[in-house]
């Protein structure tokens, strides 16, 4: 993978417009979720007794309404999209590095070693992991480390797979051998030769990854697991209007229409990066 | 063609490199493949040895098993040393620190074997500093000189570009300048202008002559083309179905070859200054498979002066003269 892979896949990318079109509307996304609630005198936790889920509008403060105990939606949205987006990049990036490391070992040692290691991924994945999520919240109680813990246990599994099959298809290449000849021992090949050559199918797919991180979370708050009161993030915000659904429609759409946004806006994008790297044709 | 003067004064001294008795084995499918039968073999100190053979002789799966590349269902049994020193068995640690840096190799194909993510300086410069500790600043200058030494011409410029960006030939110089980084006793150099055009065919193997003068070190050249290795090696070693076959100082042996399968093999060297024929010579057969067992001399159904001794007893490696070894039951007249 080498630098003008990557910059043919930025040229590939600006040309399709609509993975520019998924950046720009990612940006204004983040720039909301990090700077909006500073527009709104409201907090998370004030509660609102004279305006209890009140309907959106301009005339008042509380621009999207508020819910049932009278708290802000247009911060509690924004501030549940920051929990959203921060789950998604911290629990990314460790899936990511987790990934990596694990794939790319078990790919390049291979033999009885890469046997093992995908053993144990085959029988992680076979857990049954929202059992694994509510026993941990038992034994350890709610945190955010569980959630985090639970996201990435999810997550790096297929990284490993993906990681693992690229380092196989570059483990018997030349280079690969002219640096052992050169005397490299294993982990120097693995991180200077290997992991640096399997990048760029592996951004891919952690753009990809990160939706699907934030859906598993959403899932695992609106199920009362994840994201404790009075902190939101966009699934119990999304949990919390689905139970008023019928009398105030507001409290549910706000969150949902940023968390679909920002789904769209992922997956398009991993779209684009899929087709300007074209990995297919160059793993 | 350089005749060695000084073969005969070095020749003493303890080889650089002693290849003894080594044998790779592949068990593969319950079927037990012998990729090396057994080889045993000297690089004397300055040495240029050349080893020819066909493909699947064996010849390459001999040095990468001396430097322990092979892949990990290889068997090696036998012994290489490296100054002394037993390569086989070694700890990776210290393998690692001998190749590359006493010790190190130039691949057949240029175009793959330099990391395409990396630029040709940071490349060249890591040797130097993974293996002498130097500080990047310094390897990269040496970096540099190299560039200049194998003469890749706009070094400053080519310093700065990834591997893609340079044609087959300057790849193979980038190859050589980097296993010269750190001024090895041996390089071994399985096949490095097989993958190229002619013309810089020539010049690599003009470069890699340059190279040896100024700096004395051991080449080890394999390849199938014996005119390639004729150019630059003092010796050369005939490679036969995992086994030497003959092995002789290199005019000796295009002079008066002694082993009838070193014979056609030069026989079926291509030329130019002969008068041209309608058909190119070639030899009729195969070589055995590496999965048969050996009964006899390996070259015997394809040898025009078999006999019924060669199908029953395989002829040992045996001293003929002051200079010549040959594997053979009817060896030819000088």
């Amino acid at each position: 993978m080498s630098a003008t892979l990557w910059r043919g896949a930025a040229e590939r990318l600006r040309a399709n417009s609509a993975a520019v079109a998924a950046i720009w509307l990612l940006a204004i996304l983040v720039l909301l979720a990090l700077a909006a609630p500073a527009l709104n005198p409201n907090s998370v936790e004030t509660l609102d007794w004279s305006r209890v889920a009140y309907a959106p509008g301009m005339a008042h403060a509380h621009w999207f309404g508020t819910d049932r105990l009278g708290r802000d939606l247009f911060v509690r949205t924004f501030e549940g999209a920051r929990t959203s987006m921060a789950v998604g990049l911290v629990a990314g990036a460790v899936s990511l590095s987790l990934g990596l490391g694990f794939g790319a070992i078990a790919g390049y040692v291979g033999g009885r070693t890469d046997y093992l290691m995908m053993r144990i991924i085959e029988i992680l994945s076979g857990l049954p992991l929202v059992f694994f999520v509510i026993f941990l919240t038992v034994v350890i109680g709610r945190n955010s480390y569980v959630l985090y813990a639970s996201v990435v246990a999810v997550g790096w599994l297929t990284m490993a797979r993906i990681v693992r099959g690229q380092t196989l298809s570059i483990r018997r290449r030349e280079f690969i051998e002219a640096a052992v000849a050169g005397g490299a021992g294993p982990v120097r090949v693995i991180w200077k030769h290997v992991v640096p050559n399997v990048l760029g199918p592996v951004a891919v797919y952690a753009t990809l990854m990160v939706p699907q991180i934030i859906l598993f979370e959403s899932f695992l708050s609106f199920l009362g697991l994840g994201t404790q009161e009075p902190h939101a993030s966009l699934g119990t915000l999304i949990a919390e209007g689905a139970g008023e659904m019928e009398a105030a429609p507001w409290i549910l759409l706000a969150p949902g229409i940023f968390l679909a946004l920002l789904l769209v806006s992922l997956n398009v994008l991993g779209d684009g990066l899929r087709d300007a790297f074209d990995v297919r044709e160059t793993a | 063609m350089s005749a060695a003067p000084t073969v005969a004064a070095t020749e003493r001294a303890p080889p650089i490199l002693r290849v003894d008795a080594l044998k790779v084995r592949y068990a593969l499918d319950g079927a037990e493949i012998a990729a090396v039968r057994e080889v045993s073999l000297d690089v004397a100190v300055g040495e240029c040895l050349g080893i020819v053979g066909e493909s699947g002789s064996g010849k390459s799966q001999m040095v990468l098993a001396a430097l322990g590349l092979l892949a990990s269902n290889a068997r090696t049994l036998g012994s290489a040393r490296f100054e002394g020193k037993e390569l086989l068995g070694l700890p990776l640690a210290a393998l690692n620190r001998i190749r590359g840096s006493k010790l190190s190799m130039v691949f057949q194909d240029p175009m793959t074997s330099l990391t395409p993510h990396l630029r040709i300086g940071v490349q060249l410069a890591e040797v130097l500093v993974h293996h002498a500790g130097a500080t990047w600043s310094h390897a990269q200058r040496a970096a540099l000189d190299m560039l200049e030494r194998v003469r890749v011409p706009d070094a400053r410029r080519r310093l700065r570009q990834y591997p893609h960006e340079l044609s087959g030939g300057m790849r193979q110089r980038v190859m050589i300048g980097m296993s010269l980084m750190c001024e090895p006793k041996l390089v071994i150099a399985d096949e490095p202008t097989s993958a190229l055009d002619a013309t810089v065919q020539a010049q690599i193997l003009a470069l890699l002559r340059e190279v040896r003068a100024q700096s004395g070190l051991s080449i080890v050249l394999i390849s199938h083309d014996l005119g390639a290795v004729a150019s630059l090696a003092e010796r050369i070693v005939v490679m036969y179905a995992g086994r030497v076959v003959e092995s002789a100082p290199t005019m000796e042996l295009l002079r008066a070859p002694r082993h009838p399968y070193t014979s056609l093999l030069i026989e079926c060297a291509p030329s130019l200054h002969r008068p041209r024929l309608d058909r190119m010579p070639s030899l009729l057969g195969l070589p055995p498979s590496p999965r048969d067992a050996e009964i006899g001399c390996a070259f015997a159904p394809r040898c025009p002066r078999v006999t019924d001794r060669c199908r029953v007893q395989r002829p040992p490696l045996r001293r003929i003269d002051e200079v010549a070894e040959v594997a053979c039951h009817h060896p030819l007249a000088p």
